[in-house]
């Protein structure tokens, strides 16, 4: 099972499927390209509170915001435009790279003296493989495959326009986020109450 | 007086658990495959498919089988990390015999010294004491093929009634239960069908942790538009994005079913065609549940009565559903109530033998589904026969071509070998691919059972907590160095292939059987030169039984990617779903329903011991973790056992996050960290299980069993909490070095 140039794979990431079982954080080490470190990010959002993780991998903004702060100009995109690795001759390891993602995917790697990230499993895609972490993720919150095979089989709208104050990011993996159908997204706004605000009935009244 | 030759400490330091967190030659080695092989993960009841890369006798990596249908290259963590068992430091090699003098406690001696020794102690035992006084344990992480050779071994070589199988701590109660009410032990549908369910409903199963492919069939029914409904104490993980939760109280499974039939009579949301053809005693179910009203329920339960009441709804009105469950309901001294009481459910709606309808069990382990069917287990011979049915013992006397009287009555189940040994009358034990130091329940208790042995005989591919209290242990082989057949939770029949030889002198485990049986002056029976004779012999012996092998081939199975059981002769294409024809397996044909009265568990809290304990397990472990706590990568990611409790509960107790606590139970007690999430009920707290000693959940738990199934009740314990003093940081400390590798 491969895919062609033609075939336009695009990478998507649902968080809301992520069941935290860190298969692709084992899985990101396995990759030929960064073998033993993983360049995954699993977030615990409130361990407190919710089962909820978030897997993150390298959005690849059309226009990188690493690549923009870099002043080694080390950090390249691939015709493809994947954003790769620091260059290691050229990376100083300053990390302004880490601070101004604006997702927090880069990670300085203090061994090596050079900023790593993930660049979706260059090694695999350009044979037509999937990446490492979308190919074994057991609940596919990290998913890769072509738009119709996404519009065939899965829920949610596709989301890949970002504002970060004034910035405005395209970024080439998508988000799915509920129906974009019905209107701009208000992320500060409300939400419905569920029966995750009180998973045990404590404040429901007695039946 | 303990009989671990040495102490734990010096045990540990010589044989581990160590960690392996590289492939052979280090990450940067540079080298690739010279073969990769199509195999299946050796750890749980899915049986994923995986490519195993291998150069020079070694396992060095994995790749995705995207061609595998059922997991489409998919793996969890364990199935990522698997390849790192092999090459692994604290693999045995040797045979060892016990020698507290020794360094670590064994010596390594020679095979013939090894097997000759077990000989001369079986027999002595035997000739003493009888043949029952030497039992074998064994589990299902074996392959078909040395399931059955295990069940024929015990019965004609050590001539012994007392076998029995791990599955006796895992999925007995479904078993039993599916036998009693559908006259047959298999998932009733293969995992295609999940996503064909308009209701998906989970009960009692972490299925995020502990079978996290399942999640991607439950999101394809999701995706089409299915509610889906998880019961269980705590939010697990595929909880958070439920359409319901039913967050019950430890214990009171077949209180809830018992309701939500109540409400489907009550609103006549039953299937009364169904009912009428294919189905007798509904009128014992219904008078079972005729008080059952939501409201009695959820004081039992803890479930608002409206959730309940949803559930029913959801489940009554909708044209196909799927009830999965699994240990959480199964491991209780109700397990198997718990189960008919599922089932009735699924009865009475007709949710049976149709696409995107059923209600099963997911099994749990690797071969869980097809180990038990093949003669391992103290009631059973090949093909899911009946041990004490005059027919079925004739017909296997015939294949194995000995007289019927050779083959032993019905032997007693593992947690009554376990207590047999404790009261003295079983003196001998073989064990192979089972860990009861760890996965026994009242571990106390267990481990005071060993010590008693008079003699022990471990094979272990690991020198597992179980070993140390061995006489002598045999290096057997690893799943990767041996071929054969598994049977996953779908009832699919898989092929196992070898990636690479056993190293130094361990042997396979079937050519240590035979060698034994051999040195038993019992050779006559165990004529096989390969796996795939065994398999042969197999399909001839399920033949006619409800576990019906016998159309099934290597070729066709590697062929086909598996085949599904019943498949009796050959050219059978198999059967993926069963009941199709609306027949069940009984002799009449028709499914049962079962009255169940709601009956407490059998420890409940009280002044002494008022919190609820429950136990399983996390992602990153399996079982009693003799594989998984020697992979660094899974270890970094759950490194101890935590007390998950609520914020309620560490208030009374005036507990923070991390704070150590002594959990006590009347059977043991332990102690550490806190865990405070809101996901858990108040009244309960959770320990995972897969450590030993100090660290051993299992301490707490209660060895009481099902009267039907002989399960221990591992999911509901009463237990008191106090604070110990002192704190343990339960940051990941992966996150507090990102630079390289390990601390």
């Amino acid at each position: 099972m491969t895919y062609t140039s033609d075939d336009a794979p695009i990478f998507v990431i649902d968080q809301s499927r992520c069941i935290g079982c860190e298969a692709c954080v084992q899985a990101c080490m396995e990759c030929g390209t960064h073998r033993g470190r993983s360049l995954i990010h699993l977030e615990r959002v409130d361990p407190a509170s919710t089962t909820q993780t978030a897997p993150m991998v390298c959005m690849h903004c059309e226009d990188p915001t690493c690549a923009q702060v870099c002043p080694a100009d080390a950090i390249k995109q691939t015709e493809g435009g994947i954003v790769q690795s620091a260059l290691k001759p050229r990376c100083i390891g300053c990390s302004n790279c880490v601070i101004a993602c604006p997702f927090g995917v880069p990670k300085y790697m203090a061994a090596l003296d050079q900023m790593m990230k993930c660049d979706m499993c260059t090694d695999r895609t350009s044979e037509g493989l999937k990446p490492m972490c979308a190919s074994v993720c057991p609940s596919q919150a990290l998913w890769y495959g072509t738009i119709d095979e996404y519009n065939d089989t899965r829920r949610g709208s596709l989301l890949r326009d970002f504002f970060f104050g004034r910035q405005e990011v395209r970024t080439k993996v998508y988000t799915v986020v509920d129906d974009l159908s019905t209107g701009p997204l208000d992320v500060m706004g409300g939400r419905q109450r569920t029966w995750l605000d009180d998973p045990f009935g404590l404040e429901e009244a007695p039946p | 007086m303990t009989r671990s030759p040495v102490s734990e400490e010096e045990l540990v330091a010589r044989y581990g658990p160590h960690l392996n967190e590289a492939p052979p030659g280090g990450w940067d080695a540079g080298v690739g495959p010279d073969r990769v092989v199509n195999t299946h993960c050796c750890f749980c009841g899915q049986q994923c498919g995986i490519k195993l890369k291998v150069r020079d006798n070694a396992v060095i990596g994995f790749e995705p089988w995207y061609e595998f249908p059922f997991n489409e290259g998919k793996l969890c963590p364990k199935g990522v990390k698997r390849y790192l068992q092999g090459s692994h430091p604290d693999r045995l090699m040797r045979p060892l015999e016990r020698d507290p003098s020794a360094p670590g406690g064994f010596r390594p001696v020679s095979w013939d010294r090894a097997l000759d020794r077990v000989v001369g102690e079986v027999r002595r035992i035997q000739a003493t004491h009888g043949n029952d006084a030497v039992a074998m344990l064994s589990g299902v992480s074996l392959t078909n093929e040395k399931s059955y050779l295990i069940g024929k071994f015990a019965r004609l070589a050590l001539q012994t009634a007392n076998l029995d199988y791990n599955g006796r701590y895992c999925m007995v109660s479904a078993g039993t239960g599916n036998k009693k009410a559908l006259g047959i032990d298999r998932a009733s549908n293969p995992w295609s069908d999940i996503p064909l369910a308009d209701v998906v409903w989970v009960a009692g199963s972490n299925v995020a942790e502990t079978f996290p492919i399942t999640t991607s069939y439950i999101w394809r029914a999701r995706d089409r538009g299915a509610k889906l409904i998880v019961q269980d104490p705590r939010v697990v993980p595929l909880a958070r994005t439920a359409d319901l939760f039913l967050g019950v109280r430890p214990g009171t499974d077949s209180a809830l079913f018992g309701a939500v039939l109540h409400q489907l009579i009550r609103h006549d949301w039953l299937d009364h065609a169904f009912i009428d053809a294919h189905t007798v005693d509904f009128d014992h179910a219904a008078a079972a549940v005729a008080e059952m009203t939501t409201g009695w329920a959820s004081e039992i339960t803890g479930v608002p009565a409206v959730r309940i009441e949803q559930a029913a709804e959801w489940w009554g009105t909708a044209p196909t559903g799927m009830l999965l469950h699994a240990r959480g309901i199964e491991q209780q001294t109700k397990g198997v109530d718990n189960v008919l009481s599922a089932i009735n459910l699924g009865l009475a709606t007709g949710k049976f033998g149709k696409p995107g309808c059923g209600v099963t069990t997911i099994t749990g382990q690797g071969n869980g589904q097809g180990g038990r069917e093949h003669g391992h287990k103290c009631d059973q011979l090949p093909g899911n026969r009946d041990i004490t049915n005059p027919e079925h013992r004739a017909y296997i006397a015939s294949v194995w071509g000995c007289d019927e009287a050779e083959i032993p009555g019905k032997g007693i189940p593992a947690q009554e070998i376990i207590e047999t040994i404790h009261s003295g009358e079983i003196k001998g034990l073989i064990s192979i691919c089972f860990n009861p130091a760890v996965s026994a329940p009242d571990a106390n208790f267990t481990t005071e059972a060993l010590d008693r042995l008079e003699f022990y005989a471990a094979i272990d591919f690991f020198l597992s907590e179980s070993g140390h209290h061995a006489d002598v242990v045999l290096p057997g082989s690893l799943h990767e160095e041996d071929e054969g057949t598994s049977t996953s939770g779908e009832g699919r029949i898989i092929k196992i292939n070898a990636a690479v030889a056993p190293p130094g002198e361990a042997r396979r485990d079937w050519e240590i059987l035979l060698d034994l049986a051999k040195r038993l002056g019992r050779g006559q029976y165990f004529r096989y030169a390969t796996t795939e004779e065994m398999f042969e012999e197999l399909r001839i012996a399920s033949a006619g039984g409800t576990a019906d092998y016998s159309g099934a081939t290597w070729e066709r199975i590697e062929d086909e990617m598996g085949l599904f059981w019943p498949i009796p002769g050959e050219g059978h294409p198999g059967t993926p779903r069963l009941f199709e024809d609306g027949r069940f397996y009984h002799p009449d044909g028709k499914a049962r329903f079962h009255g169940v009265a709601f009956r407490e568990s059998a420890e409940v809290v009280d002044d002494e011991y008022p919190v609820w304990l429950t136990t399983g397990r996390v992602v990153s472990q399996y079982l009693s973790g003799t594989q998984t706590r020697r992979i660094a990568g899974l270890v970094d990611q759950y490194p101890e056992p935590l007390c998950e409790m609520h914020p309620r509960l560490a208030e009374q107790l005036g507990v923070a996050e991390g704070d150590r606590v002594t959990v006590t139970s009347r059977r043991g007690e332990m102690t550490l960290p806190a865990h405070v999430v809101t996901t858990i009920r108040p009244d309960t707290v959770f320990i995972p299980y897969h450590w030993p000693g100090a660290r051993s959940a299992n301490q707490l738990t209660n060895r009481a069993v099902d009267p039907a199934s002989k399960m221990p009740e591992f999911k509901v314990a009463a237990v008191r909490i106090a604070p110990a003093g002192g704190r343990s940081h339960t940051t990941d400390a992966r996150d507090l070095d990102l630079t390289e590798g390990r601390a």
